[in-house]
Order: C-alpha cells, then sequence, then structure tokens
C-alpha cells in the first residue's frame, strides 16, 4: 500500500475531490495547511506597517491506495489541482506497512 | 459649556433630562465598543486582557465617580485647580430633585451623564500598553489615573472657576479633556514600561478586523450621545448642530484616511476605514459646537490625515504605542483643539470667531494654551505613576508569561475555542484560586 500526499491550492479542492470519486475512492482526509515553496507569500500592511506573510494557506490531502492503483491515482490528483500558475504545490507518495479498519479489525487492502 | 439656555434654568425640563438619561447610556456603550476596537487589534493571545483593560474601568471609575470623582470635578472650585463640594462626597447631600445649577436636568443626570466621560477616558489608555501589563497594577492604575489626573483636568475644563474654562478655552465634549490627556497619558506611560516583546520584529497583525469594526460602529454610535449630550440640553439648536457635525467630520475623515491610505500604501484596508473614522470624531469632539457644516469636513479631512500619517511615527522613534493611541487620539485631539482657532464661526456655541472668520489668533492662543498644559501635566503625572507602580509592584508581566499569551497568565481564560477534541477535563468541584505556578501555560 502507498499514502498518497498532496499540498494544493484550497480552490482545487472539490475538483480534486470529485476526480478521486470518480476513480473510485471511497475515503479521504482533509486537513487545512499552511507553507511555502517558489511562490513565497504576500504583503498585508496594517496602518501603514507592512507585513510579510510567509506562509500561504493549503489543503493537504491524506489517501491510502493500494500499489498498483498509485501511480495513476497521483496522476489524477495531478490532473484535477493543476492551474499553471505558480503555487500548485505538490503531491508524494510513501509506502505503508498496513492499515486497519476500526470497526471490523480488516487488515491490508481490504481495510482501504 | 457655558449656559446657553433659552428655556428657564434651574427649572426642570422633561424633555432635556430624557435626552440626557440617553445620552449617558450612549456614552456607556461606548467603553465596551472600544473594547472591541482594541480588541480586535491585539494577537489571539492577548483578546480577553485587551477587553478587561476597557471593562474594569465601567467597574473602578463607577465608584470612584460618586465617592469623590465628581465633587473634585465639578464641586466648588478651590483656586482654579480642584474642586470639592461635601454634599458630592458619596452623593449623601444630592437630592432627587435637586437640579444642576444654570442647566434644566436634575444633578443627578448631570453627574451620571459625566461618569461615563470619567469611565471611558482611562480605557483610552489601555490600548497602547497592549499584551503586556499585570491586570492588578493597571487596575491600581486607573484608580490612581482617575484620581490624580482626570478628575483635576475635568476640573480645569469644564469645572466652573477651572482655569481653562475661565480661560476661555474651547472643548465642547472632551477633546482636551478626554481625548489628549489619555493619549499624552499613553505616551508617559509607554514611555517608563516599554516595548512589547518581539516589537517591530514579529508580525503583530490583528486577529479580528471585524471585531474592529464592530468596535468602530459603536462607538461612532455611542459618540451621538458623547458629543451632543454634551451641551446638557437641547433647546438652543447647539445640540443638533454638534450631532450633524459629528456624522459629517466623521465621514469626512474616513475618506481622507483611505485617500491617504490608498496613495501611500496602495490599498483601502479596513482597519483604515475604522482609524479614520474614529480620528474623526476624536478631532470633532472639542470643536463641532463652534464650527459649520463645511467647516466640519475640514476639520475631519485634516484630522484623517494627519492621524494617518502620525500612526507611523512610532517606527520612526521606536516607542511601542501599541494601538496608536497617541497617533490617534493625542494627535487627534490636538488637530480638532487647535483648529478652533481656524474654523470657529461665531454661529455655534459662542460668538468667538477664529482667524478664517475674521476673529485674529485670539482663540488660537488661547486653544494652545488648554492644549499643551494638559498635554505636559497628564504626560508627566501619567509618567511618574507608571513609574512608582513598576518599581513597587511592577507593571509588566514576566517575559514568558507575555510571550505565551497575557489572557492565560493574567485571566486563567482563552478567547476562542475552535478546538472539538477538548483534550481536557473538567473538575466537579470549584477550583481553588490556582497557584501562580499552575496557571502558566507554555503555549
Amino acid at each position: 500500500m502507498k499514502l498518497i500526499t498532496a499540498v494544493v491550492k484550497p480552490h482545487r479542492l472539490d475538483e480534486i475531490k470529485e476526480a478521486l470519486q470518480a476513480f473510485g475512492v471511497h475515503g479521504l482526509t482533509v486537513t487545512e495547511a499552511s507553507g511555502y515553496g517558489r511562490q513565497r507569500g504576500h504583503t498585508e500592511v496594517y496602518r501603514g506597517a507592512e507585513y510579510t506573510v510567509d506562509l500561504v494557506p493549503k489543503i493537504r490531502i491524506e489517501v491510502l491506495a493500494e500499489d498498483d492503483d498509485a501511480e495513476q491515482l497521483i496522476d489524477v490528483i495531478v490532473k484535477a489541482a493543476r492551474t499553471g500558475k505558480i503555487g500548485d504545490g505538490k503531491v508524494w507518495s510513501l509506502p505503508v506497512e498496513t492499515a486497519v479498519r476500526v470497526r471490523t479489525g480488516e487488515r491490508g487492502p481490504d481495510a482501504l | 459649556m457655558a449656559p446657553a439656555i433659552t428655556l428657564a434654568a434651574d427649572k426642570l425640563s422633561v424633555a432635556n433630562t430624557g435626552f440626557m438619561l440617553i445620552c449617558s447610556a450612549l456614552v456607556l456603550i461606548m467603553t465596551p465598543g472600544l473594547a472591541f476596537f482594541y480588541g480586535g487589534m491585539v494577537r489571539v493571545k492577548s483578546t480577553l486582557n485587551m477587553l478587561m483593560m476597557s471593562f474594569i474601568s465601567i467597574g473602578i471609575v463607577t465608584i470612584l465617580w460618586v465617592l469623590y470623582g465628581f465633587s473634585m470635578a465639578f464641586g466648588t472650585d478651590h483656586g482654579s485647580i480642584i474642586g470639592w463640594e461635601n454634599d458630592f462626597f458619596g452623593w449623601t447631600g444630592i437630592d432627587k430633585g435637586d437640579i444642576w445649577s444654570g442647566y434644566t436636568i436634575p444633578v443627578f443626570a448631570f453627574a451620571v451623564f459625566q461618569m461615563m466621560f470619567a469611565i471611558i477616558t482611562p480605557a483610552l489608555i489601555s490600548g497602547a500598553i497592549a499584551d503586556r501589563v499585570k491586570f492588578s497594577a493597571w487596575a491600581l492604575f486607573v484608580v490612581l489615573w482617575a484620581t490624580v489626573v482626570y478628575f483635576p483636568v475635568a476640573h480645569w475644563v469644564w469645572g466652573t472657576g477651572g482655569w481653562a474654562f475661565e480661560l476661555g478655552v474651547i472643548d465642547f465634549a472632551g477633546g482636551t479633556a478626554v481625548h489628549i490627556n489619555a493619549g499624552a497619558a499613553a505616551l508617559g506611560v509607554i514611555l517608563v514600561i516599554g516595548k512589547r516583546v518581539g516589537f517591530k520584529k514579529d508580525p503583530m497583525r490583528p486577529h479580528s478586523l471585524p471585531l474592529v469594526m464592530l468596535g468602530a460602529g459603536l462607538l461612532w454610535f455611542g459618540w451621538f450621545g458623547f458629543n451632543a449630550g454634551s451641551w446638557l440640553g437641547n433647546d438652543d439648536g447647539v445640540g443638533s448642530l454638534m450631532f450633524v457635525n459629528t456624522q459629517i467630520a466623521t465621514a469626512a475623515a474616513m475618506l481622507a484616511w483611505l485617500a491617504y491610505e490608498k496613495i501611500r500604501h496602495g490599498a483601502f484596508t479596513t482597519l483604515g476605514a475604522a482609524s479614520g473614522a474614529v480620528a474623526g470624531l476624536v478631532a470633532i469632539t472639542p470643536s463641532g459646537g463652534a464650527v459649520t457644516p463645511i467647516g466640519a469636513i475640514a476639520v475631519g479631512a485634516i484630522a484623517g490625515v494627519a492621524c494617518a500619517a502620525a500612526v507611523g511615527l512610532k517606527y520612526k522613534f521606536g516607542y511601542d504605542d501599541s494601538l496608536d493611541v497617541v497617533g490617534v487620539h493625542m494627535v487627534g485631539g490636538v488637530i480638532g483643539s487647535l483648529l478652533i482657532g481656524f474654523f470657529a464661526s461665531g454661529k455655534g456655541q459662542s460668538d468667538v470667531e477664529g482667524l478664517f472668520y475674521g476673529g485674529g489668533l485670539d482663540q488660537f492662543w488661547k486653544q494652545c494654551a488648554g492644549v499643551f498644559a494638559v498635554l505636559g501635566y497628564s504626560l508627566v503625572a501619567s509618567a511618574i505613576l507608571a513609574f512608582l507602580l513598576d518599581k513597587t509592584i511592577g507593571m509588566r508581566v514576566t517575559e514568558d508569561e507575555e510571550v505565551s499569551g497575557i489572557d492565560q497568565a493574567e485571566h486563567a481564560e482563552t478567547a476562542y475555542d475552535f478546538s472539538g477534541a477538548g483534550g481536557g477535563s473538567a473538575k466537579a468541584t470549584v477550583a481553588a484560586p490556582p497557584a501562580a505556578e499552575s496557571k502558566k501555560v507554555d503555549a
């Protein structure tokens, strides 16, 4: 199994969710995150004082996938997340040792 | 507030009394309004402390005012410096039917209206010392400052026999006694207690601009009572002039601040709109009874630009006036008070004319005397009070507490709980006051 993590622009979340559902993914976890890459931050002004805000709001999506599906699933996410502008984010995957469905105790791919 | 009443003075007017009681309630709501205005501007970790610094003033100053404050400010004059009247001590000698001399409202109505001014003035100072002052030290400061600074200054400016009042300094509703007084006090205190940890280094963004906007709205609303009520009646039109000028100058100042910001910094900010409105309210407070509606536009616009420029000075000079009490209240108050010397039309509260209406500079010099005497006295006296408190009980919380958040350290509370998980446990019994050690939270 693989854990696929995507850190993307917040307004792409709906598209990504729909694309994953169409692909057959039944569950995912979403967290509000903040960070920066090449996009860097922006400047805010309060009573004339300028603040550079380094961290940009992002959405972090985590999905578990079977090994065979992982590469294809990453492509689905990348396609749905892409706007072509700077700051679109990143997607990566990691190997997962095991997963358990808490309600039934099923393990491995059955738990997905 | 010279008597210029067309109704028979010293006879109760039901309309004026009703008007004044409503105005008193309007001025009261300015203090919670101020609490929100300031509270939204600080970081999340000190929101409650900021709210409480204003709110506690309602409790403390109300009691002081009844005990001896009203007597010191509005009792019989002694040497043009201070008032005292035994009947006013604890309000024991005031009968419900007594009329405030020269006016048409009960003494109680006058006393409670002025009480609200005494409440908000120390609260104004709190914005300059955000995030870093022990609550007990602040409470004690309010007691001392009201007693040593506000009550005497209110007597100078408004009390019959007070030196500024007799000199002819015009301060309709408190540009000098309230705003310059509080702004200069703020400067005196911050010069003694110093900057916040991380000033000019850490980002100190307002945590909730909607709260700031709510506060500014409440201030604007309540300010109609503050200003129009200060004529203590409404039967000769001066109160109405003050009311419309309050609206006009505030609008002009908001637009002026926004225009300045757009040109200098490239954006129309929400904080700028709220700050500009308050700057306009401050500037029209002393002057609204003396100027025409066109004059009010000028006063508001000048104050809006001047205050927008003045708030940047703290970074230049390195003093941490956290929420710009000096830049908005002291500067706005000085501008409003001095502009009377130019814009007084002779058709408002008195026949005094300013430079632009053919009256020469006479009134301007009088305004200067009032402005700089109050500014100097408040600055020095407030610095001394802060110094004494700092050397005895200590003004500031520890650096650790300031960085972790003063709300936890001083109030044992958190402003917002967005966590669904909780992550604690409740005790069934009421806890004893926590020891200083256990209150500290390292966030």
